[in-house]
């Protein structure tokens, strides 16, 4: 994925906020990058702009050579259904489906059969190691692994790119740890992407790189090793 | 998809089922009410149909529909007999007296005198005996609802439908019942009695004048509206056509009377508190499901899609609350003793049906407006 000069402003005039500043940022297949930075730096924004789900007001996004911001909504819809995976600080699962269902739900926008969508739903669980709790609701479920049933919804259609924006910032140590193991014992597989917003410095040493932002432009761009010992914002948290 | 959508759906039970009452409840309305609107017209004009065989009815041109006729001399029935094209004309009554049951209870009814010879206008299907024993002494036949019920005789073990043998005092009069009818029941939801035109004037010693309506049979071949015609400016009575007849009776009815001020403005305001109610709580529903819809469409489930999960959503909500309403109208239309009766018709249904459909597909509008304006960039908002 390469990021090439994108800017992000929030509305106009005086009173608008400008989230990117020209950001320029590679991502290579089977890289785990983290993107840290102080509160309101524009991490948010970028990985919005990075999954398609945001338009820049400049610049441009390729992903596997395919110009996001030059689809229409609609193949860009089918752009994501099939090469980007989603995880949350806050889960998002739906708390009308079991488990099962909600890892299915990526493969389903894809059109696949329900059974088949179920069958593989079922398989991801196990994936995370909740292969017993297919169909438990979410609400049964404790915050670390209602955030495993969450990666498995991200990895279940095998996309080219997984976004995370603080995934572990809601789970304890511990959990955010076994959370981080999993990401990058599955989250890296056959040349996919992962790139995670967070604050925590406990999980820098899971990334291959670290960027960090400030004020809307990539300021560093290093090793986990570098980026705990600099003495950026983020590193204080 | 659709079965995601309609999960989130079930799974907000408490909106769900108000979404499904409310709907149930304005169904229940827009069906019953109309469905008794229909029955209670049907009950206005039920004597002309009950009375097929007549072509033509002719009356005194004061009368204003079947049920508010006025007495012509007898003298008339041979001036419209002698109308060129008439086949055969009979004398009808049709009026009320009060009756004095075996238990010493006294009913009004209403009362309808047929031609002894011919006996048209007598009830075509008897439940015991025939309609040949009208014409026994004293005889009088009751419709069967009427038997049933208003006319029920008290005993010792409790009240019984009045039957075959049973002897009534009509104004001092002895009468026999011989007969059970079946009849259409009237607006009034009388009790009615059948006797012979003669027997009539017996009961009703006091009055002159006791032919409400001459019956008319066109000889074959004959245009019924220009028999009429000739009826009427050969006589100077008022002669219409069964369905003239009908149409007037109708018009009269709802002329005099402001029912259908009254079912319209129940049946108006049941569309709109179901409209309010479900368009509200389906908003609310979807209000509350946003993030999960961002979720979604983050996840790349495209516009159509959405789209079609809020209309199943609402397709749902519609269908149980209509099912649920037309069923509940159906078991109140056959409940024992029902005193106004309904015709829950196929237009009605419709006509119901489409009010309900379209409160649904305009909450529903309103809820995809919702959704497709989100923005699937919230989902990274906490
Ligand atoms: N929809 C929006 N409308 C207006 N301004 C916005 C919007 N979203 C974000 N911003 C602003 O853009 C800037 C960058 O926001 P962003 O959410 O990307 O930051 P962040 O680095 O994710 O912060 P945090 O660490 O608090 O999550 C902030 O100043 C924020 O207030
Ligand atoms: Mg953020």
């Amino acid at each position: 994925m390469v990021c090439a000069g994108l800017e992000k402003r929030y509305g106009e005039g005086a009173t608008a906020v400008h989230a990117l500043r020209g950001v320029d940022l590679t991502v290579q297949r089977g890289e785990l990058l983290m993107l840290v930075g102080p509160s309101g730096c524009g991490k948010t924004t970028l990985i919005s702009v990075m999954a398609g789900i945001l338009d820049p007001t400049d610049g441009t996004c390729r992903i596997l050579g395919q110009d996001m911001t030059a689809l229409a909504s609609r193949p860009r819809a089918a752009f994501r259904a099939r090469n980007i995976g989603f995880v949350f600080q806050a889960y998002n699962l739906n708390p009308a489906l079991t488990a099962a269902e909600n890892v299915s739900v990526p493969l389903r926008i894809c059109g696949a059969p329900v059974r088949e969508a179920m069958r593989r739903a079922e398989a991801a669980l196990d994936l995370v190691g909740l292969g017993d709790k297919t169909e438990s609701a979410p609400g049964d479920l404790s915050g670390g692994q209602q955030q495993r049933v969450a990666i498995a919804r991200a990895l279940v259609h095998e996309p080219q790119l997984i976004v995370c924006d603080e995934p572990t910032s809601a789970l304890d140590h511990a959990n955010g740890q076994r959370v981080m193991e999993l990401l990058r014992r599955v989250g890296t597989v056959d040349g996919r992407a992962l790139v995670i917003v967070t604050h925590d410095a406990r999980i820098f040493d899971f990334s291959d790189r670290i960027a960090e932002l400030d004020d809307g432009r990539v300021t560093r761009v290093g090793t986990p090793g570098a980026a705990r010992h600099s003495p950026g914002p983020s590193s204080a948290t | 998809m659709y079965q995601i959508a309609l999960k989130m759906l079930l799974a907000n039970r408490g909106k769900y089922l108000g979404m499904v009452l409310s709907l149930a409840f304005t169904s229940l309305i827009m069906t019953q009410q109309p469905a008794v609107f229909a029955s209670i017209l049907t009950r206005t004009y039920g004597l002309i149909d009950d009375i097929a065989i007549a072509d033509i009815w002719v009356m005194d041109p004061q009368a204003q529909s079947v049920e508010e006729s006025k007495a012509m001399p007898d003298t008339r029935l041979s001036l419209v007999r002698s109308v060129s094209g008439v086949e055969w004309a009979v004398p009808l009554h049709k009026g009320s007296l009060k009756v004095r049951l075996p238990d010493g209870n006294t009913v009004g009814c209403g009362l309808i005198g047929v031609d002894d010879v011919s006996l048209v206008g007598a009830p075509g299907v008897m439940r015991s005996s025939s309609m040949a024993d009208l014409r026994m002494s004293d005889a009088v036949a009751v419709d069967a609802e009427g038997a049933a019920n208003r006319l029920a005789v008290r005993t010792e073990r409790g009240m019984r439908p009045l039957g075959v043998g049973d002897a009534l005092e009509v104004n001092d009069r002895r009468a026999v019942v011989v007969g059970v009818a079946d009849a259409t029941p009237t607006f009034q939801s009388q009790p009615m009695l059948y006797t012979t035109y003669s027997r009539v004037k017996l009961f009703n010693k006091s009055e002159r004048k006791v032919m409400s309506f001459v019956l008319v049979k066109a000889q074959p071949g004959q245009d019924h509206r220009g028999l009429a015609a000739r009826i009427a400016s050969e006589t100077g009575l008022t002669a219409l056509t069964a369905d003239d007849f009908r149409a007037r009776t109708l018009q009269h009815f709802i002329k005099r009377t402001a029912i259908i001020m009254h079912f319209g403005t129940t049946i108006l305001m049941s569309f709109c508190i179901g409209a309010v109610v479900t368009g509200l709580m389906f908003h609310n529903f979807t209000q509350d499901a946003l993030r999960h819809f961002g979720v979604l469409k983050a996840m790349g489930a495209d516009d159509r899609t959405l789209l079609l999960m809020i209309l199943s959503q609402a397709l749902l909500v519609a269908g149980t609350g209509f099912g649920l309403g037309v069923g509940m109208a159906m078991i109140m239309g056959n409940l024992p003793g029902d005193p106004m009766g309904m015709r829950l018709s196929p237009l009605i249904l419709a006509v119901g049906g489409g009010a309900v459909l379209s409160i649904t597909l305009v909450s529903a509008a309103l809820s995809i407006r919702q959704v497709l304006r989100l923005e699937p960039a919230i989902v990274f908002k906490q």
